[in-house]
């Protein structure tokens, strides 16, 4: 990217006044909505500002792994459509949509907010397998943040289909929620210079020095972690970037609670 | 008998019957099939007279001669630059039509201009192959300072420009930014990061409300209302002089070094064809 | 054959299941739009004229419509689809492809490339057809030089009834019934037929009815998709002369008043 637009970015960010009038640690308007994939056991549509994301989980059941014969799987998975963006491409997933997918898998993983040994349905033979796939439909910044918490609302909007001895009937759905008793959420801070951001848009994205992704629990425990860019933090930068992670991370919680009710 | 179906400035789409009968004539945006005028693109009506066509709504930017532009530099070759003009095909823009200074050949261009740098330039040919000719030498086309590069719809330019460009004074009047609107759809504007906020937001608003009837007094009491009690700051007026692509090395002759060759000369790395310096010395005549 | 004289769901035989179509809703893209016909519903974006890489696919005469129809991983009826490349979607890409091209013209786009991606979060029945009107309407939006758009809808037979817009459980009826399952696009204007494929054992006269209750249905679906396009415009009209009403903003710290401000 051209060093003038880079001093172009740098300069409002001095100012506390990005390019669409919002200060360096505001967030565009978050939208949740549950429920757009009837055929999906779990689904949800997150817009943040412009950028629109996906979600949608299924359910199945498979022989456990040998080493967690009483556990259940989980797996993310994401798409960069190029349905979304002009930059990306059809084919097998980039490394971005990738880092992405494994990023929001550690920070729900990692939570331990599923309770594993609830998805077993007969020990060593059948346990039940998650699989969350977030699909990016509109790119406008921020795919990361919109990808978090697409996926943990359709999570936590999932019911289990109804299971009929070893036949699983998709169009019957029960009442019963996940095991999920927490709201990992994974929220990514951006740093451009010297300034630290949240939420940002394609022309701040494209030049960025260094992001931390953190992921964090209900409780404001840190559960993941993901530095990306190539340039260094400093040990300050890690404090305060995980200070403005926790923080917006509770409001946004707040928000999939109010979305996944009832 | 012929009917005509629609009045003018009604939106349109593809498909739709404008006329029947021979008394009418399909203009741009619109074909005959049989008795019938219909429209081949998404538009507002424009009747005159006899012809109905269309002002199209939406459509990406098809490289016209002797549009003003912003073009991006993508790659630096040997002895031009591979522009992007916000369209389907890429541009070239030879040193020689980039400054007036005397440029050896085999000199590395990428000191006059990066990859990333954008500039404010005229179309000089496209051929039927759509190849696009740049130039920067022209008065008033210069290399773009520090500012925002925004991309809005190009068919909604004049919209942007206004009567006579009474829309775009209007904009940074109140806003004290800078703005160059380029035919293509990309817009450069610089100003205080207020004043830039507000001439984004107002252009977006054009762009997205550019087929409204009274248009220009509903952004005129927009402009009014947001910038009320704001001081903000008028930008620096634009030293074009500076921005002249310059190495420092001082001019040469007025029409650059001589160029050999044709426009088949569009390889990827945007070479200049091979000088000829006449016969190999020593051969005989 | 059995009979079949109620449909499933209680629809009429020639009856369409209710439709929603929206244009302009992906930012990002040059075009767009998003159609919902009863459960099955696909996003379409097209991006272009752009330059089209590799080369070697490059028609000098004129641009290249190139479709990508993609079924998101959840939206199967039973099983998840694991995303990546599938015979049955190359094959729905070509006929989408070919659907569109009589109505499209790119005579001034050499070289060029307009790509159009479906991408479907829920299907039951009908999702090609979907597709191709999704895909017309994000054509169009996208300012295409198009004579017309294309409609599409599945037709068929179910026992000896012809009937329209079948479901997945119409595809699939039980009871002794068979199914025949026609997909159809046609080009409103003219009535001609841009897609025809089928699947099932029919008599020709059959084949003949179902063609013609098909070519009647497009003719319902074009009514939405031309009403979709102008609301896009008539809703930015209604949009535009409220503003000049509203409080002031200003450009400073902008509030957002909808539930959901991540901000303190």
């Amino acid at each position: 990217m051209s060093e003038p637009h880079r001093k172009h970015v740098i300069r409002a960010l001095d100012e506390n006044m990005r390019f669409d009038g919002r200060a360096n640690d505001d967030y565009r308007e978050i939208k949740i909505e549950t429920d757009i994939s009837g055929t999906a056991e779990g689904s949800a549509k997150v817009t943040i500002g412009d950028t629109v994301v996906i979600a949608g989980v299924k359910l199945s059941l498979e022989k456990p792994y040998p080493d967690t014969a009483n556990k259940g799987n989980f797996m993310m998975n994401a798409e960069l459509l190029p349905l979304s963006s002009n930059s990306f491409e059809t084919g097998p997933p980039s490394i971005g949509a990738i880092e992405l997918a494994r990023v929001v898998d550690r920070s729900i993983r990692e939570s331990g907010s599923i309770n594993m040994e609830d998805l077993c349905v007969e020990p060593g033979e059948k346990v039940w397998m998650i699989i969350c796939d977030v699909c990016s439909i509109n790119n406008a910044g921020n795919i990361f943040d919109a990808a978090s918490i697409a996926a943990v609302a359709a999570l936590k909007h999932a019911r289990f289909p109804t299971l009929d001895g070893d036949v699983i009937d998709y169009k019957k759905r029960t009442d019963k929620k996940l095991p999920m008793k927490d709201t990992p959420l994974a929220i990514t801070v951006w740093k451009i210079g010297d300034k630290i951001i949240v939420d940002p848009l394609l022309a701040e994205q494209e030049v960025f020095d260094a992001r931390l992704t953190v992921a964090s629990r209900g409780d404001g425990s840190v559960c993941a972690l993901q530095k990306g860019g190539t340039y260094p933090l400093t040990e300050e930068d890690v404090g305060i970037m995980v200070d403005i992670a926790l923080k917006k991370a509770k409001q946004v919680r707040k928000q999939i609670e109010a979305a996944v009710k009832g | 008998m012929s009917e005509i179906f629609v009045e003018n400035r009604q939106v349109v789409v593809p498909g739709e019957v404008l006329a029947d009968g021979m008394d009418y004539l399909p203009g741009q945006g619109a074909y005959r099939s049989g008795d019938s005028i219909i429209a081949n693109k998404i538009g507002l009506v424009s009747i005159d007279g006899r012809a109905i066509k269309l002002i199209s709504l939406a459509g990406r930017y098809l490289p016209k001669e002797g549009d003003i532009i912003i073009a991006k530099v993508k790659d630096v070759g040997m002895g031009s630059w591979r522009m992007d003009v916000n369209s389907a095909y890429t541009a070239m823009l030879p040193v020689k039509d980039a400054t007036s200074d005397f440029v050896p050949k085999g000199d590395d261009i990428s000191e006059l201009m990066k990859v990333g740098e954008s500039v404010l330039c005229k179309i000089t040919n496209v051929t039927t192959q759509k190849l696009i000719d740049l130039n920067m030498r022209g008065p008033g086309l210069h290399k773009l300072p520090e500012g925002q590069i925004i991309n809005v719809n190009c068919n909604k330019v004049p919209r942007i420009i206004g009567k006579q460009g009474s829309m775009v004074m209007m904009i940074k009047e109140k806003t004290g930014c800078n703005v160059l609107v380029g035919q293509n759809g990309l817009i450069w504007l610089a100003g205080s990061p207020q004043g830039e906020v507000i001439a984004v937001n107002t252009i977006k608003m054009i762009e997205r409300y550019a087929h409204v009837s009274g248009l220009t007094d509903i952004i005129k009491l927009h402009l009014e209302k947001v910038c009320e009690g704001l001081n903000l700051p008028a930008a620096e007026e634009l030293n074009t002089n500076s921005l002249r692509l310059s190495s420092g090395r001082g001019g040469g002759s007025s029409s650059g070094p001589r160029r050999f060759g044709g426009r088949d000369n569009y390889n990827q790395g945007g070479q200049r064809p091979r000088r000829y310096n006449g016969p190999p010395r020593g051969a005989r005549q | 054959m059995s009979k079949y004289t109620k449909r499933f769901d209680g629809r009429k035989m020639d009856e369409l299941r209710p439709i929603e179509a929206k244009v302009g809703v992906i930012a990002e893209a040059d075009g767009s739009a998003y159609f919902k016909i009863g459960k099955t519903s696909a996003y379409a974006a097209v991006y272009g004229p752009r330059e089209l890489h590799p080369k070697f696919m490059q028609n000098p005469k004129c641009g290249l419509l190139r479709c990508n129809y993609n079924m998101m991983p959840f939206s199967g009826m039973g099983n998840r689809v694991r995303p990546g490349p599938n015979r049955r979607a190359k094959e729905i890409s070509l006929v989408t492809a070919s659907a569109l091209k009589p109505v499209v013209d790119l005579s001034n786009y050499p070289n060029a490339v307009v790509d159009v991606y479906i991408e479907l979060p829920q299907t039951d029945a009908g999702s090609r057809c979907a597709g191709i009107c999704a895909a017309s309407l994000a054509l169009a939006d996208a300012g295409i030089t198009m004579k017309d758009m294309v409609a599409a809808a599945a037709v068929g037979m179910v026992g000896d009834q012809v009937v329209v817009d079948l479901d997945y459980h119409e595809e699939q009826p039980g009871d002794g019934l068979e199914a025949v399952d026609i997909p159809i696009a046609v080009i409103p204007s003219t009535g001609e037929i841009t897609l025809l494929q089928m699947d099932g054992i029919i008599s020709k006269e059959d084949l003949m009815k179902a063609v013609a209750a098909g070519k009647k249905a497009c003719l319902v679906v074009n009514e939405i998709q031309k009403k979709a396009l102008q609301k896009k415009y008539a809703d930015l009209t209604k949009e535009a002369t409220q503003i000049v009403g509203k409080p002031t903003a200003k450009a400073s710290k902008k509030k957002t008043e909808v539930e959901g401000e991540a901000n303190e």
